[in-house]
């Protein structure tokens, strides 16, 4: 059976579409029939980070209005076996997302991938609803700072109140915590919120830490996914999360601050 | 995002209630015409329990049902249910596609009607009351943790927290509020006047803590107090913050 997983925060910029291209590609890296989708009707961003952006011909809007079928909207990533990307419609807005489209769209996806991976848009509004109300699993993301830890407690209790499962009493949607742009030195520093802070707020499992770093804005930049890039410490924590989001149990790594190195620090040495 | 149908809930609901104390049946539809006369804004179209509760034994067997709801409908009344239906006229009274409720207990006050010197109508006494649709109030417990922008609400007893309340959460019952997780956002005890109600947590770092309408913002609570369990309780005018 297929899962639904939405990659959620609330919050804007804090990494939700560079996370969703991650764990899709990681997903399907893992053999797992996977497809990306971008909820963020009107700001479509997925395509340019999945660098299939002059692919698009057809979008999810188009699908929905029956102006297109799945197969021509569906863009095959070139890199990674088995990963597919269902673009957003960058002419319409969210209100081109009806519930019974959406519900129409992923039936039809859940018959063909094994993970079905939503990329929602920033807020609590209908696009943000959408993108979560089908899903089975959440991935919460968020920055080590108050507002976005505020933002993402909120999505929180939209999940719990408003999501498919919670109106037809289902089973609670699985909660994860994926905490980005994380800098030892500065919690050390007392400027960010630790781990710990983060967790003991929002008191959901932590699916993984992803060290702030050069190398994500570098993909998003040359429309890779970071986790391709296995050298990246970016790249090795994404797989790391995307192991433990298939039940793998892996000890978190990158808390900690980096002891640099005698020629690191000489080459002012890089995350 | 379609609602669904429909919701069931319980709720509680005024109605007024016709304690019938005996039924004359030559009688009966003149008083019950002088009583509504008194107050014809208030009884007109108004739903109306028929208490049995007080018919003696004997009364119980003779009352014609049937007839009596006809009286009631040409006052404007509406029916809508028996109370504490004797043996004998159980089925009477099912046949007449009315609820049945059970014996209620006897609470409830009489209904204030506009003064007059109405000659007192000693069959006929209507009252009000809380008519429960479920007769116990139990306290509510909440085990996840209640996120910013939730709010939860114990209407008429105590609210059970075994979670967080975070920041931007706002947490009120009418009686006391517990909550053994953190509590970050709001917590309102009493917010129906009960001055005895009480706020304990094991962590204090509320936005905001009221007891019946006494309030204290954050600013106000202490290091000694701040991030530890603590009692709220209302101490004549001022709102008091202990340590557990």
């Amino acid at each position: 059976m297929a899962r639904i997983i939405v990659v959620t925060s609330g919050k804007g910029g804090v990494g939700k579409t560079t996370s969703s291209a991650a764990i899709g590609t990681g997903l399907a890296q893992r053999g797992h029939s996977t497809v990306i989708i971008d909820f963020d009707v009107g700001l479509r961003n997925l395509d340019l980070i999945m660098g299939c952006e002059r692919r698009v011909v057809y979008d999810f809007v188009n699908v929905i209005n029956g102006e297109a079928t799945l197969n021509q909207a569906l863009i095959k990533d070139k890199r990674t076996e088995g990963l597919y990307i269902l673009p957003a419609s960058q002419t319409r807005d969210k209100d081109a997302l009806t519930e019974e489209g959406v519900a129409k769209v992923l039936a039809e996806l859940k018959q063909r991938f094994d993970y079905i991976v939503c990329d929602s848009p920033a807020g609590i509004e209908k696009g943000a609803q959408m993108a979560l109300y089908f899903a089975d699993e959440a991935i919460v993301v968020t920055n080590p700072e108050v507002s976005s830890v505020r933002d993402s407690d909120r999505i929180l209790g939209i999940l719990q109140s408003k999501s498919l499962r919670a109106r037809e009493g289902q089973d609670a949607v699985k909660e994860h915590l994926l905490l980005t742009r994380y800098n030892p030195a500065r919690v050390s520093a007392g400027e960010m919120l630790s781990v710990a802070d983060v967790e003991d707020i929002l008191a959901i499992p932590l699916l993984g830490v992803i060290p702030e770093s050069q190398d994500v804005l570098k993909a998003s930049n040359q429309g890779e996914p970071v986790i391709l890039n296995s050298e990246a410490l970016a790249g090795q924590a994404y797989s790391d999360a995307v192991d433990r989001l298939l039940g793998e149990d892996r000890a978190h790594r990158f808390l900690d601050e980096e002891k640099q190195g005698f020629f690191k620090r000489l080459l002012g040495g890089r995350g | 995002m379609s609602s669904p149908d429909f919701l069931l809930k319980g709720s509680t609901v005024t109605v007024v209630v016709l304690e019938l104390h005996q039924y004359v049946p030559d009688a009966f539809p003149g008083l019950l015409a002088e009583r509504v006369a008194q107050a014809p804004a208030l009884f007109q179209g108004s739903p109306v329990v028929i208490s049995l509760e007080p018919l003696s034994a004997d009364d119980g067997t003779a009352v014609d049902l049937g007839g009596m709801l006809d009286h009631c409908r040409d006052q404007g009344l509406r029916p809508i249910a028996f109370r504490a239906v004797p043996e004998a006229l159980q089925s009477a009274a099912t046949d007449t596609g009315l609820a049945l409720l059970p014996a209620g207990g006897g609470r409830g006050k009489p209904l204030e009607m506009p003064a007059e010197s109405a000659p007192e109508a000693p069959e006929i006494k209507v009252r009000t009351e809380q008519q429960p649709v479920s007769s116990v109030r139990p306290t509510r417990t909440i085990t996840r943790p209640v996120r910013s922008g939730q709010q939860i609400y114990a209407e008429g007893g105590d609210l059970i927290v075994l979670a967080p309340v975070s920041e931007g959460a706002e947490v009120l019952a009418d009686g006391n509020i517990h909550i053994y997780g953190a509590l970050r956002g709001r917590a309102l005890a009493g917010v129906h006047g009960d001055a005895s109600a009480r706020i304990f947590c094991q962590h204090m770092d509320a936005e905001l803590i009221s007891v019946a309408g006494h309030f204290l913002l954050s600013d106000a609570l202490g290091d000694s107090i701040l991030r530890k369990p603590a009692q709220v309780s209302l101490d004549g005018d001022v709102l008091s913050v202990s340590a557990l």
